[in-house]
């Protein structure tokens, strides 16, 4: 299978691997995919008071495609507001990346994957508050 | 120039040895004559020089050489002696075929269009270890069963079934036997005097010969008559017509004598180079060999890799030619039917890896692979959140995952 040029870029050279402090309220984290499906991400955002986001760390088990989707996002979301990430669509990624139709799908996991951690950091804001 | 992959793929094909190249090339030069023209010297040089090699190519396996009919390859002499042989005996024995679930496509696909004709079959599970359970073969026969198909030496996780013990069955029961050889000549001995084979299917390019030339064993003794499959001059005594390509002839002959000559010392050098390829691939954690190691061919080591991604796999090892678990289709990732069948779960099926040894094979090649192999799996599953997890003691196969 052929790749474009950026996806073997990220492949090679994938920006920001690894892992936050999960329990850090700052933390939000989103895990989708599943092995037999031959994807799983795990993205990890750390979000300051004003609401932007800090920091963004990625792991995922895929292919190529899937590798760089989730290394592209890590890249776009710093700087970003929570609100601005929950805005970023999968077109967006497929189309930075050239991924071919057959590979569409980890484009949207990636998307999917930035929702679930935002929903997280949420969550876990909302709890903060109820519980001051 | 980049540099090309190391070559660890010889059981998908061998380079022509040298020596065989060069004993071709005055056949399709010099020595063009047709070996069925009768009438002049041409024709009786080729003649010569085929009935040479198919004493080369029966000496190999213990046959005699009118036992031996050329064919375009192993597919093609799996078509004919399957075909051939239920076709010929359908009438007199029945229509049920046995063969089992991990042979080559080219017997999988001849059984099933048999079965689009009107025969019946039974695929037969392997054991996890890849060989056939002689109790399941047994009971799987039938009064009407007519024809059975094993291979001797799986072409992906390179196990040797026990031809000897499954032909006897075969042979008690009046049931026909075909084995697909293509990966076992010059691997495995092969003594068709004494193994209870009826028919025996071979290929040249698997053992250092030319693409496009194989061919098929027909026991004399007792004498098993196929239905020929392609019509025409009535060649190899009518049971395949078409003008026999001398030189590929030539160039089977002088491989299968190369075979018989070198194959003791050839198979010790290997299995060194390939115990040393998987000691080494052993430091690996979290691998797994498919297939019995014991009763295997020491070319074949197949491996799984767990917790990394198939095609990321591929990727990852463009620097070596080998064949993966992973028949990568343009619109999915198809793991190997093989693997499955001896129940690995899709995950460690598509992280198979199948690295095949050979002629040309070298120490450094394997220890570059070792290394290669290292660097490249801990790449992946320093990326892998599975591998985290695995790391932190928690049970991928209990982890709720959300359906996508």
């Amino acid at each position: 299978m052929a790749y474009s040029d950026k996806v073997l870029d990220h492949y090679e050279n994938p920006r920001n691997v690894g892992s936050l402090d999960k329990n850090d309220p700052h933390v939000g984290t989103g895990m989708v995919g599943a092995p037999a499906c031959g994807d799983v991400m795990k993205l990890m955002i750390k979000v300051n008071d004003s609401g932007i986001i800090e920091d963004a760390k990625f792991k995922t088990y895929g292919c190529g495609s899937a590798i760089a989707s989730s290394s592209l996002v890590t890249e776009w979301l710093k700087g970003k507001t929570v609100d601005e990430a929950y805005e970023i669509k999968n077109s967006a990624i497929a189309e930075e990346l050239a991924l071919p139709p057959v590979k569409i799908h980890c484009s949207v996991l990636a998307e999917d994957a930035i929702k679930a951690a935002v929903a997280d950091i949420k969550a876990k804001q909302l709890a903060a508050k109820e519980a001051v | 120039m980049e540099r090309k992959p190391i070559y660890l793929d010889y059981s998908a094909t061998t380079p022509v040895d040298p020596r065989v190249a060069e004993k071709m090339i005055p056949y399709l030069t010099e020595h063009f004559g047709n070996p069925a023209s009768r009438s002049h010297t041409y024709g009786w040089t080729a003649e010569k020089a085929v009935e040479n090699a198919r004493d080369e190519v029966a000496k190999l396996v213990g046959a005699d050489s009118r036992e031996i009919v050329w064919t375009s390859g192993a597919t093609e002499s799996n078509n004919l002696a399957i075909k051939g042989a239920a076709h010929f005996y359908a009438a007199s024995k029945g229509k049920h075929l046995i063969t089992i679930a991990t042979e080559h496509k080219a017997v999988i696909d001849v059984v099933r269009e048999l079965e689009r004709q009107g025969f019946e079959a039974t695929f037969i599970e392997p054991e996890p270890d890849g060989l056939v359970d002689l109790a399941k073969f047994n009971a799987a026969i039938r009064p009407d069963t007519v024809l059975a198909s094993v291979m001797l030496v799986n072409n992906e996780i390179g196990v040797i079934q026990d031809i000897e013990s499954i032909g006897k069955i075969c042979r008690e029961n009046n049931v026909i036997f075909h084995v697909d050889a293509a990966q076992a000549t010059g691997k495995v001995k092969i003594d068709l005097e004494t193994l209870p084979v009826d028919l025996m299917s071979f290929s040249a390019h698997k053992t250092y010969g030319p693409k496009g030339i194989g061919a098929l064993y027909v026991r004399r003794k007792p004498r098993i008559r196929i239905e020929a499959q392609m019509h025409g001059g009535g060649h190899e005594r009518g049971m395949r017509s078409g003008t026999l390509p001398t030189h590929q002839i030539v160039g089977m002959g002088e491989a299968f004598r190369i075979a018989r000559e070198e194959m003791e010392l050839e198979n010790a050098r290997i299995r060194k180079l390939r115990d040393r390829l998987l000691a080494g691939l052993q430091t690996i954690e979290e691998t797994y060999v498919n297939g019995d190691l014991a009763r295997r061919v020491p070319h074949n080591l197949n491996i799984s890799f767990n917790y990394v991604e198939g095609e990321s796999l591929i990727m990852a090892v463009k620097d070596i030619a080998v064949s993966s678990g992973s028949a990568c289709t343009s619109a999915s990732l198809e793991p190997s039917y093989v693997l499955r069948a001896l129940g690995r779960s899709d995950e460690l099926a598509h992280s198979s890896i199948r690295f095949s040894l050979g002629r040309f094979t070298t120490e450094a090649d394997v220890d570059y692979t070792i290394e290669l192999m290292k660097s490249k799996i801990g790449k992946l599953r320093e990326l892998s959140p599975l591998w985290e997890m695995f790391k932190d003691g928690i049970d991928i196969s209990k982890v709720q995952w959300a359906a996508h």
